[in-house]
């Protein structure tokens, strides 16, 4: 079952509230990261409310589309993404990172009592993928027809662990396995290029096995599109580099290192969603016309 | 010759190492998975290039198509097993021991251990007896790295035998279970009919002076010193094939019917089966301990028996053992 349809718009309207969310369950929860979150809200809108194949009130609906977050310090969009699309109430997104939740600050999976739609726990950088892949690998053992998507973060990609993980997905033409890279270039001690650089990285995944697409992660359309496609690929996995800004959305926040780990204060929390609220679809509608 | 316990059906000849068969344990892990995956579609075997070592190779050879080579890469082994486990395969993962989960412990503690995921580690190589490969090749950490995590369950059996079993009995369990077992030909002493149960600890020969506890095929060792202490002082010969669960009640029973304790593992002395056998005693009844097992080193190269010897884990040193422990007794 596909999500349904819904316009550009409606997806834009979508990503705005996420950002809304983000800001909001950081500046409650005290800490967490604020810019990678908001820099995925577009995609997370995309992704999510338009192009999944899930069942948010059926979590573990056997032909879901299975989405692994590798990097789990993007817990707050992911946990934005789905509560929006009901897998459970607005009303525990404030719960975040706080004694007793289901909101840890890193995911905890559903089948172990996190919240529904988290399929993996994953927090130490560099898991996600293989964890994603073993899925893919077994589902294919299955026969199964759904997508495994995995979301990583581009300094993740500094972890060994990934590369054994994207041999393996090579080796196997392992179809049925999306590889999205978060590539924001920044990571706690600076822009990744400084710290340690991953360039030239299409060659580099397409050397490993990879069908590899670049794409704009704030134009919405663009996104759905390359997540369709992956679908399509028969003769290998595919990785989407999804170029995007960290903290899109904030001025102050965007393209800013010392933003990665930190949540805004009540001040900057204001600031933040009385611009994210005067958007107006500016994001994604930049070169979509 | 001390009197074997009746009911768990061991060999009559369990004291005569001349007379019992002599079968490496990962055999009875090759054989185990091999009898799993007849009867469960759900079993895979991972393995990362030690297919022949770990007896892995038993498995595909008779189910190629479960069986997943993933190079020399235990870090992703261990994940890829998470994630197919969450996909509903029951993934038994196996290398040597310093490997997993020596090298890949924190994979193990995330994607397996923290996720609960129903992935079976297979930890091959593991103790001093591996001999010629050095201490870098031989495990003497891993119990204490598996033992420490949320939810592992944490098994050492004794014998080929007793490990095919331990591998039917992982399955049955829905989470992960670390598995040990070793490369050396050692006795099998245990029968087709001794009973398993995980957590259950087996007490081999009943005695009055002193409680001897051990675990993997030095549990053999105890055996022959029990039975050369024999009217000198009376053992207790306890197989704790199980580090955890631990089996509080049978080794705590023990301690104090005998009121003195002698560990025995091919392992560091700290954190693995002595340490657990320590806290529990220190916790429910403060009783007089021996070590025997690696005496916080690393090994070395030699041949099996003479690192054993080398390093204090033979009959002879556990005879040494029991002695000083029941001088401590008040």
């Amino acid at each position: 079952m596909a999500t349904e349809p819904r316009s550009l718009e409606e997806l834009q309207e979508i990503a705005k509230e996420l950002r809304e969310d983000v800001v909001q369950m950081l500046v409650e929860a005290g800490s967490g990261h604020s810019a990678g979150p908001l820099g995925l809200a577009d995609f997370f809108a995309a992704f999510f409310f338009s192009q999944r194949r899930h069942k948010p009130n059926d979590p573990e609906w056997d032909g879901r589309d299975r989405f692994v977050l590798s990097a789990g310090h993007l817990a707050p969009i992911l946990y934005a993404a789905l509560s929006r699309s009901g897998y459970f109430p607005l009303e525990e997104l404030k719960t975040l990172r706080k004694l007793g939740t289901r909101l840890q600050g890193h995911p905890h999976p559903y089948s172990d009592g996190g919240p529904p739609g988290v399929e993996f726990g994953c927090a130490s950088l560099g898991q996600g993928v293989g964890a994603a892949v073993g899925m893919a690998y077994a589902a294919r053992m299955d026969q199964k027809t759904h997508m495994t998507y995995c979301l990583g973060g581009d300094g993740e990609m500094n972890e060994g662990s990934i590369w054994e993980a994207l041999m393996f997905a090579g080796k196997e033409r392992l179809f049925n396995f999306c590889y999205v890279i978060d590539r924001n270039n920044i990571q706690i001690d600076g822009h990744t290029e400084e710290v340690m650089p991953l360039e030239p990285l299409r060659d580099k995944l397409e050397a490993f096995g990879f069908y590899v697409k670049d794409v704009d992660g704030h134009n919405i359309r663009e996104v759905i599109a390359s997540l369709e496609e992956a679908r399509a690929i028969y003769e290998k996995p595919m990785a989407i580099i999804l170029h995007t800004i960290p903290g899109k959305g904030v001025d102050f926040i965007e393209y800013k290192p010392e933003w990665h780990g930190k949540p805004p204060n009540k001040e900057e929390a204001e600031d933040a969603l009385s611009q994210i609220r005067s958007l107006e679809g500016r994001i994604s509608c930049v070169d979509c016309e | 010759m001390p009197k074997l316990n009746p009911q768990l059906k061991l060999s009559a000849d369990a004291f005569d190492v001349s007379k019992l068969e002599q079968v490496p344990t990962r055999n009875g892990f090759g054989e185990g998975v091999v009898s799993l995956g007849a009867q469960h579609e759900d079993v895979v075997v991972l393995c990362a290039d030690l297919t022949d070592s770990t007896r892995a190779g038993y498995f595909k050879e008779k189910f190629p198509e479960r069986f997943v080579q993933v190079g020399i890469a235990e870090q992703n082994m261990a994940v890829l097993a998470a994630g197919m486990a969450k996909e509903g395969k029951v993934p038994f993962i196996s290398t040597y021991g310093v490997f997993c989960p020596g090298r890949n412990w924190d994979q193990v503690r995330i994607s397996i251990a923290y996720n609960n995921t129903n992935v079976k580690i297979a930890g091959a190589h593991t103790g001093i007896s591996v001999g010629p490969d050095g201490a870098t090749h031989q495990a003497m950490e891993d119990i204490a790295l598996t033992r420490v995590l949320p939810g592992m369950t944490v098994l050492a059996p004794c014998d080929a035998i007793q490990t095919k079993q331990a591998t039917e009995a992982a399955y049955a369990i829905d989470g992960p279970v670390y598995l040990r077992f070793a490369r050396e030909k050692t006795p099998v002493f245990t029968t087709e009919e001794t009973p398993f149960e995980i957590g259950k600890a087996q007490v081999l020969t009943e005695g009055t002076d002193v409680t001897v506890i051990g675990c993997g095929p030095l549990v053999h060792e105890a055996l022959l010193a029990a039975n050369i202490l024999e009217g000198e002082l009376s053992l207790e010969v306890i197989n704790l094939h199980t580090i955890k669960p631990f089996d509080v009640e049978s080794v705590v029973a023990s301690a104090k019917k005998t009121g003195a304790v002698v560990t025995v593992e091919e392992h560091q002395v700290t954190g693995g089966l002595g340490g657990a056998v320590a806290e529990v005693l220190s916790e429910h009844l403060p009783t007089p301990m021996q070590r025997v097992g690696m005496p916080d080193s690393f090994g070395e190269s030699g041949e099996p028996t003479e690192l054993l010897e080398k390093y204090g884990m033979t009959a002879a040193d556990i005879i040494e053992a029991a002695k000083a422990v029941a001088a401590r007794k008040n």
